[in-house]
């Protein structure tokens, strides 16, 4: 077991895919010799060489249709589009082309791509570089989506999206970035599709994402501490596939459901795992399922502004608080 | 606009035999033929209503879809548009499994869940018809970075038409696949309509993917489109020059449609007598002119064309008498495990 940054870890994952199978490929802008914008990728080009790191031109659409055709004929590519709001300009591919041509060909094209990038707010870089799209990738069939919130995550799941025949969507925390979390030695895989109970409790559950993940444990630890409630907190960590089993099995253990959420709020990811909820776990629930979200809002730059946008801790003690006692 | 075709023929059976000889040239007929008469077919049954959707026809443009297929190897790969029939057919899949993905049967190329703009056989090396304008030039980049990456050998071609010259992704293709030197080429067919509006109103060049050309690096290249010949030639140099390590090369093909842009249209934005002057340079006619002027007997030429119609008439019937896809196709092979799931 070794301490490393989430930082690290994407680097450490590529490298051990990369390892593994000479038919992993990995692209993006600034990626290769200068180690990507937000230094994830340092290292990658010295071991492995040009031919299988590469820079490219500042061309989403040709990063990810590049990674879609050579997907479709053997290689198993990961391309970077360096900030998330960035799928805006090949979106195309994401909503039209690898999403959908397994099923237009009736199986005969296969993308088993990987598409890593920055998201989310925290950095003050404004309402183009900030967002937390995740919704985005969810909403379209063909696709499968996962978001990790600790370093062994982003080795694990980034394995089990390399390894997945299907297009997998990537997302990374820009601001978990510099957060250090314990990392078993070797080879790491995870299961897409599996969430985690991160703390057990017998009163609520708390659904959450990516950096939600860690502003709910210390939400948690504040609502035990300070006003008597045992919060169950589960990292989602998976949207496509969604491990509904493990939601709605805490859900029946805790009777209540809040969702944390950095996206928007119309449409959020919450608004899905609420509605199956509410289908199929009705009865077990003794309130309102609560869903915390940024509200609908385009994000500020101003650190004072942001830091009131997304779910604050003080937000989700308050927010529980006041549902469980009402 | 258009030169004359510049292959002189000496009228003897002996001067077919040159640089691409008569094998190919029978081919490349064939293909044409094929081609011409599967798409009047096609919009027949369009007016039978037994073709749904919309479709696309390659009418006139047969002689680029026939020069390059002539021109490939059995394992080099294809991307084309919606308007994509032809570059499916001249790869040698069946009338048959086109006609029926038009019709949208279960005999069709992917069982009706694809349509007419999306003709996709990887039997056959046809990557995929795209309906989305210029989505598959990065595409087709991905294919060739691959196949420069595993030293496969193997080179792509990826049609579209001048409309799309005018799409960012045109340009970011071009750029990426000149910076790797991708074994790709890209050809133009340059049918004067985006779709309704002339190619020439919308663009600031004349020549809308060749006068881009220099702008990558890559040689200015204006070809006849309706002469099969100056097709194929144009097609192995370049396919050549890629094998060779060359990179890639942009190909302009001038040729005309003689249908609308897609069943919807009439096409009455052309101006009187354009289509009719186009249609004294038909790609067909021209090339059936050749053959005889190389000695090919008329008998031989009607053997060709009348095995064509019997198979297109042949794949009609079986297209018409074949059931609509089953109905729990709706929801197979979203994902690799052959269903929808997205959940547990």
């Amino acid at each position: 077991m070794a301490e490393l940054t989430y930082r690290d870890a994407v680097a450490r994952g590529i490298a051990q895919e990369m390892t593994r199978d000479p038919d992993v490929i990995f692209f993006g802008e600034d990626v290769a010799k200068a180690g990507g914008v937000f230094k994830t990728t340092v290292g990658l080009y010295e071991q492995f060489g040009p031919k299988r790191v590469r820079d490219c031109p500042i061309s989403e659409q040709a990063i990810l249709g590049a990674a879609m055709g050579a997907a479709m004929t053997g290689l198993k590519p990961i391309a970077e589009i360096m900030f998330s709001d960035f799928f805006a300009v090949c979106f195309d591919y994401i909503a039209n082309e690898f999403s959908k041509s397994r099923y237009m060909s009736n199986g005969q094209l296969k993308c088993p791509l990987v598409v890593r990038t920055a998201n989310g707010a925290g950095s003050r870089f404004g309402a183009q570089h900030s967002q937390s799209v995740e919704n985005w990738a969810m909403m379209i069939p063909g696709l499968k989506v996962v978001a990790p919130s600790s370093p062994r995550d982003v080795i694990g799941l980034l394995a089990a999206a390399v390894r997945d025949p299907d297009p997998v969507i990537f997302f990374e925390h820009k601001s978990l970035y510099p957060t250090k979390g314990d990392v078993p030695e070797g080879e790491i895989v995870d299961r897409l599709g599996s969430a985690s109970i991160v703390r057990a409790g017998k009163d609520a559950t708390i659904l959450a994402l990516a950096l939600m993940v860690p502003r709910s444990l210390e939400a948690a630890e504040k609502l035990k501490a300070e006003h008597g409630i045992d919060c169950e907190v589960v990292d989602v960590r998976s949207l496509v596939p969604l491990d509904t089993q493990t939601i709605l099995g805490s859900v029946a253990r805790t009777h209540r459901l809040f969702t944390v959420e950095e996206n928007p709020r119309l449409c959020g990811w919450g608004a899905e795992i609420v509605s199956i909820v509410a289908d199929e776990a009705f009865y077990d629930l003794d309130g309102p399922p609560v869903r915390i979200t940024t509200p609908h809002i385009p994000l500020p730059a101003a650190d004072t502004l942001e830091d009131i946008a997304l779910p604050t801790v003080d937000r989700i003690v308050d927010r529980v608080r006041r549902s469980m006692n009402s | 606009m258009l030169k004359n075709p510049a292959h002189a023929s000496d009228g003897s059976r002996a001067g077919i035999n040159d640089d691409i000889g008569e094998e190919k040239r029978l081919t490349m007929y064939r293909l044409q033929v094929e081609i011409r008469e599967s798409e009047q077919r096609a919009f027949d049954l369009f007016l039978q209503n037994l073709v749904k959707g919309t479709s696309h026809l390659s009418l006139g443009q047969e002689a680029v879809a026939a020069g390059f297929a002539a021109a490939m190897n059995p394992g080099d790969l294809s991307f084309c548009t919606y308007r994509g029939h032809a570059h499916t057919l001249a790869r040698g899949v069946p009338i048959e499994k086109v006609l029926g993905e038009l019709m949208q049967r279960d005999n069709g190329l992917m069982r009706g869940k694809g349509g007419s703009m999306h003709l996709t056989s990887i039997e056959h090396g046809v990557l995929g018809s795209y309906a989305i304008i210029g989505a598959h030039l990065p595409i087709a980049c991905g294919a060739a970075l691959r196949a420069q990456y595993k030293g496969d050998g193997d080179v792509t071609v990826c049609f579209f038409g001048d409309g799309t010259t005018n799409i960012g992704a045109f340009h970011e293709a071009l750029n990426f696949a000149a910076v790797w030197k991708l074994p790709v080429i890209f050809v133009c067919e340059n049918n004067l309509y985006m779709e309704y509006t002339p190619i020439g109103e919308v663009t600031a060049v004349e020549h809308p993917a060749a006068d881009r050309a220099a702008g990558y690096g890559l040689e200015r290249i204006v070809i006849d489109g309706n002469d099969a010949d100056e097709v194929y030639r144009a097609a192995a140099a370049a396919y050549a020059k890629a094998r060779a390590g060359g990179g890639p090369s942009l190909i302009e093909c001038m040729t005309y449609r003689h249908s609308g842009h897609s069943r919807a249209d009439p096409a009455k934005y052309r101006p009187e007598g354009e289509l009719d002057k186009w249609k004294e340079r038909d790609p067909i006619k021209l090339y059936r002119e050749r053959l005889r002027q190389f000695g090919i007997a008329e008998e031989a030429i009607a053997a060709i064309e009348n095995d064509v119609r019997r198979r297109v008439d042949e794949a009609t019937e079986k297209c018409k008498a074949a059931p609509p896809p089953p109905l729990e196709l709706l929801t197979t092979d979203v994902y690799a495990d052959g269903g929808f799931a997205w959940r547990n």
